[in-house]
């Protein structure tokens, strides 16, 4: 997964922050803002160490 | 009568392997994944559940992955294969495979680490390889850092390994984490460069970690393209014994692997071998599509759920007719327990009309992933 291509997303009926969503090869992943899941917490690992950065929601 | 009340066993006749699916013979992702090696595909679990690579370095060397079904006899019919497709005889410093497991540390509370009282643990496994080999087995406390290794030799036979790691009673401030975290780590060297390599193996006694003396006196499985390295029958145990491998119904493995990992629809496994049940739906207004899945079994934490993605692979059926889609995201109400899964990017429907959702295409695949 590469984690460089994430972009936050909003619930789209209560317009809270819902996840990251990343596309790559071929697949969606919908990533909890739960710092318990391990795609999570490596994204802020990454971002942390300034070699990602998440683009804000629509 | 009453019968007074016994302290339970460390280590009881059923449940006393820590270890996850041991046997290798659950693989829910896939049986067999070629071309691994480079760092991109490091920190997954290609195949067999709960069995996951950590590939540093970017070295030249690359592997096929696979559940193979070439056991010991009266052990499992299964093992883990690595097979060597690519050499790498110029090591670099920061290369690195190895294959492990992570626990959580609410399931191997009974060592008792890092406290007075800690009990020794050992780890048998059945391991062959296409020759004399070389490997090391870790363990490491992911809560403190701390870590041990033995080395191992492999034959062309299968041979049942029977390790003992001493107990750890550290200073006394160091039990690992009760949680639901990855605290104790399982996992076989088979590759390492220098940083890795360079010290003396720390091989007596736990220590805070030192890389250089974590995987010192190992060979590497990327030395040849002829190399071939098996495992399976992994026990983690309380106390200096290895009992017999302990044997498990699949249904009860199955369940344990679905705590970290779960398939909630495949293309390819409905009856006819073709379109697969999603589950019930309905359109909450006329482009929003909503399916509430309930897990089958609850997960460890709210995971990552992936979709395939691409041009009307999924299809929901309403009102007599159908539409498709190109794949779910999810809301924001998640839990263990169960999750909402929807798309409001590719629907032009009527709000109210149920259905329920297939998936149409070999690329459609729903799952979602709690592993540690």
């Amino acid at each position: 997964m590469d984690y460089s291509k994430g972009k936050y997303y909003n619930d789209p009926i209560t317009g809270e922050l819902a996840g990251i969503e990343i596309k790559d090869g071929g697949f969606k992943h919908s990533i909890p803002i739960n710092e318990e899941d391990r795609h999570y917490a490596e994204i802020l690992r990454q971002v942390d160490a300034g070699t990602i950065t998440i683009e804000d929601a629509d | 009568m009453t019968k007074a009340r016994t302290n339970a066993s460390a280590s009881p006749a059923v449940g006393r392997n820590m270890i996850i699916n041991g046997a290798m013979n659950v693989a829910q992702r896939a049986t067999s994944v070629t071309g691994l090696g480079a760092n991109a595909s490091s920190l997954n679990i290609p195949t067999i559940d709960r069995w996951k690579t950590l590939l540093l370095g970017d070295g030249a060397g690359r592997f096929t992955m696979s559940q193979t079904s070439d056991g010991p006899n009266g052990i499992s019919a299964n093992c883990l294969k690595i097979d060597c497709t690519t050499a790498d005889t110029s090591i670099a410093t920061g290369e690195r495979f190895d294959i492990f497991q992570l626990l959580e540390g609410q399931n191997v509370q009974r060592i008792g680490k890092g406290v007075a009282g800690a009990q020794q643990v050992t780890v048998s496994f059945y391991v062959k390889a296409s020759g004399a080999f070389t490997f090391g087995l870790e363990l490491f406390d992911n809560t403190n850092n701390r870590q041990i290794t033995k080395l191992f030799n492999t034959t062309t036979d299968w041979v049942r390994h029977e390790i003992v790691f001493p107990a750890d009673v550290d200073d006394g401030s160091s039990p690992l984490a009760d949680s639901n975290a990855s605290a104790l780590q399982v996992g076989f060297w088979l590759h390492a460069g220098s940083t890795y390599t360079s010290g003396t193996l720390n091989t007596a006694a736990w220590n805070n970690y030192v890389n250089a003396n974590r995987a010192a006196g190992i060979d590497s499985i990327y030395s040849s393209t002829d190399n071939n390295f098996f495992l399976t029958g992994v026990q983690l145990e309380v106390g200096p014994v290895a009992t017999e491998f302990e044997q498990e119904d699949i249904s009860t493995t199955l369940t344990k692997c679905q705590r970290y990992f779960q398939i909630l629809a495949k293309h390819g496994l409905g009856s006819s071998g073709g379109n697969a049940m999603v589950g019930m739906a309905a359109m909450y207004n006329d482009t929003y599509l909503t399916c509430p899945l309930r897990f089958p079994v609850q997960m460890r934490t709210h995971g990552t759920l992936t979709s395939g993605s691409a041009t009307g692979i999924f299809r929901f059926y309403r009102n007599n007719s159908n539409d498709v889609f190109d794949d779910f995201s999810t809301s924001s109400a998640r839990t263990n327990y169960g999750i909402e899964v929807s798309n409001s990017t590719d629907m032009s429907g009527t709000a109210g009309h149920g259905g329920f959702i297939e998936t149409k295409d070999a690329a459609a695949v729903l799952t979602i992933d709690a592993e540690l």
